[in-house]
């Protein structure tokens, strides 16, 4: 219960683990060769750049208008889909109805569907003359073509993510806790609210992390739905785009440098949370 | 808080779980719940506690029906066999935390619930414990923190499922000694499940043996040791030797060789039960006589293995003797019980 299986490196002791060299050289390779070079050439290539140059391409207005829809956007549709994405997983895993195992397999959907057609069937759904969009379009909401698309689709394409990490630990969570709790005189809220939430909190930030990834990095279904207006409704992934398409690599590169960054350090931020969860909770 | 159990059946699809369950357990008491794996010991306690409703029967404390309340009014104290502690709360925080998800309107302030948890903690000696989290303790210190846990909203009945099934043998000891003095400290009803008979002999003040969902005996530790009220318990608690035999007009018969003892009961084909330190070996003659196969002793005693030849087959007996008549491979000896029970097939 104690020892987790993990080894450390350089403790000065034997460890009983074998293989430690062989894995790690694995590790650090396959990591080097898949993520790290083309990451470098990335950095290389923003090196033509004088910092000057550097400078005024990413504090451009529509750069960082772009990279404040990309990422608020983003941060936001995860926030819906760990507060959704957990409901759904409640209902999936904790009640029995018909069609259940339908839903589940529904929850896949986003993962599946090539982003282009989940772009062109979002649009055409939220378009004015919509199956969605002509109601909402009464309503004064036009979702099409606004930011609010963007969300959407970002929404969608995040909401596996959620369900799929914090599922198996829901199913595996111990049903007598909840006894235990209920027994104590805990009411059904605050069994859920005290015992199962925070038993799920290092889950929970690993969807949350993985949506936020994924909406962040997402290019194909939102250029669809998303009007891309510069400086409105234009994305950080498509302005890099059209500057490839404008043979300005530097620029391209110089933006994907600042969304690299931007994404690493929350990431890491948010790896600090779960780390810190998870040695609260230590592991059987 | 006397709790009465009448009539309880449970069952699981199509299979009887608990089968017509009567049961009286006086204020105070602590009971042991005996019998082996799949008798329904745990489905029992959790129909007292409120986790398990059952299919047909009743349950009262003190005369009040407790079907009508949940889990969580029942006022009863429940520690599971693997403790079901809140991982990711500290240990002060997991036997707070009864006291603090309490109505508003009853619940105490903080300073009381801090007196509180560590006079609970100071009750199962681990006080020092309290900023730990339940990963960072031993499997004893579990045990006891879930049952500090249990207590602290003094509950009017302890249920305690298997409270020492995972822990080594020395540890087991100490913690049972520990839960009888802590009873007698508290002296709430409490009801412990074990499938170890030394532990509900030497802990309870009156142990209810169950086989397959039925309660066989209840009585207390000297009774169903001394009287066993039916073959199974004969079986199930203490060391018993176990001889095929045929009653007929009162008379025993082994094979076709009669017995010098009588059964005024029973009738027909039977088992004759003698506890292995009952049967002497001797020069009485009760025309029940075996063949010696194999001879061990270690301390005072010696083990042998005696074949018994019961109509055309024979039957391996294990029994104890004392070293001072010592027995030699090969020989035939006479066997005599000191006391035994016959009971019908
Ligand atoms: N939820 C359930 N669904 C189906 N069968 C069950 C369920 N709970 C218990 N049973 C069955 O009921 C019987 C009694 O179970 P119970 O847990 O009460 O046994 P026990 O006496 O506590 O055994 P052990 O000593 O192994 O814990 C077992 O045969 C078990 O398989
Ligand atoms: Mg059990």
């Amino acid at each position: 219960m104690r020892g987790s299986g993990v080894v450390t490196a350089g403790s000065g002791r034997r460890n009983t683990l074998p293989g430690f060299g062989l894995t790690m050289g694995l590790t650090l390779t396959w990591l080097s060769v898949i993520i790290l070079i083309p990451l470098a050439g990335l950095f290389l290539k923003t090196f033509e750049l004088s910092f000057a140059e550097f400078a005024n391409i990413v504090t451009s207005r529509r750069t960082l208008n772009a990279l404040k829809i990309s990422f608020g956007l983003a941060f936001g549709a995860a926030l819906v889909n760990l507060v959704m994405g957990s409901i759904v997983v409640w209902a999936l895993v904790r009640y029995r109805f018909p069609g259940r195992r339908i839903f589940d397999a529904i929850v896949d959907i986003p993962f599946a569907l090539p982003t282009a057609v989940a772009g062109i069937a979002l649009t055409s759904l939220f378009a004015q003359k919509g199956w969605l969009g002509a109601p909402l379009a009464e309503l004064g909401i036009k979702v099409a073509f606004t930011p609010l698309g963007i969300f959407i689709a970002m929404i969608f394409i995040g909401i596996p993510f959620v369900v799929r990490t914090v599922q198996p630990v829901l199913i595996d969570l111990d049903p007598e806790i909840e006894e235990a709790a209920a027994s104590l005189g805990a009411n059904r809220w605050q069994t859920i609210w005290r015992v199962i939430l925070p038993s799920l909190i290092p889950a929970l930030l690993t969807g949350f992390a993985l949506a936020f990834a994924r909406a962040v990095g997402e290019y194909g279904s939102v250029i669809f739905i998303a009007g891309n207006l510069p400086n409105v409704s234009e994305i950080a992934p498509l302005l890099i785009v059209i500057r490839l398409s404008e043979f300005r690599y530097a620029d391209a590169t110089a933006i994907a440098v600042v969304m690299l960054i931007v994404a690493f350090l929350i990431i890491l931020v948010v790896n600090r949370l779960q780390y810190w969860a998870q040695t609260r909770i230590p592991v059987h | 808080m006397t709790i009465e159990l009448t009539n309880i059946t449970k069952n699981f699809g199509a299979f009887a779980a608990l089968d017509g369950v009567d049961l009286k357990i006086a204020d105070g008491e602590l009971l042991a719940l005996l019998g082996p794996s799949g008798s329904g010991k745990t489905t029992l306690l959790r129909i007292i506690a409120g986790l398990d409703w059952p299919d047909g029967g009743d349950v009262s404390f003190d005369g009040e029906n407790a079907l009508k309340r949940g889990a969580g009014e029942r006022q009863v104290g429940f520690v599971f066999q693997h403790y079901a502690l809140f991982r990711h709360m500290t240990v002060f925080e997991n036997v707070a935390f009864g006291l603090r998800v309490k109505p508003r309107a009853i619940r105490k302030d903080e300073a009381s619930i801090r007196a509180r948890v560590k006079e609970l903690l100071d009750l199962v000696q681990l006080d020092w414990l309290a900023d730990r989290y339940p990963g960072q303790l031993s499997g004893g210190q579990r045990q006891r923190i879930a049952l500090a846990r249990a207590l602290a909203t003094e509950p009017r009945i302890l249920l305690l499922d298997e409270p020492f099934g995972a822990l080594d043998a020395k540890v087991r000891k100490e913690l049972r000694r520990w839960l009888r003095s802590l009873h007698e400290e508290i002296n709430v009803t409490s009801v412990f499940v074990t499938h170890d008979q030394e532990e509900a002999l030497e802990v309870a003040n009156r142990v209810v043996v169950m086989d397959k969902g039925k309660i066989e005996q209840v009585g207390t530790p000297g009774e169903v040791y001394d009287y066993p009220a039916t073959a199974f318990v004969h079986g199930f608690i203490g060391e018993s030797v176990v001889l095929p035999v045929n009653v007929a007009e009162g008379r025993v018969w082994i094979g076709d060789q009669p017995l010098n003892i009588t059964a005024p009961n029973v009738g027909g084909p039977s088992k004759l039960y003698v506890r292995r330190h009952d049967m002497q070996v001797g020069s009485e003659s009760i025309g029940l006589r075996g063949a010696v196969r194999h001879v061990r002793s270690f301390g005072a005693i010696q083990r042998a293995d005696i074949a018994v030849c019961a109509g055309g087959n024979e039957t391996l007996i294990e029994i104890d003797t004392p070293r001072d008549h010592a027995l030699r491979t090969g020989e035939t000896v006479e066997l005599h019980p000191r006391r035994f029970r016959i009971f019908a097939d």
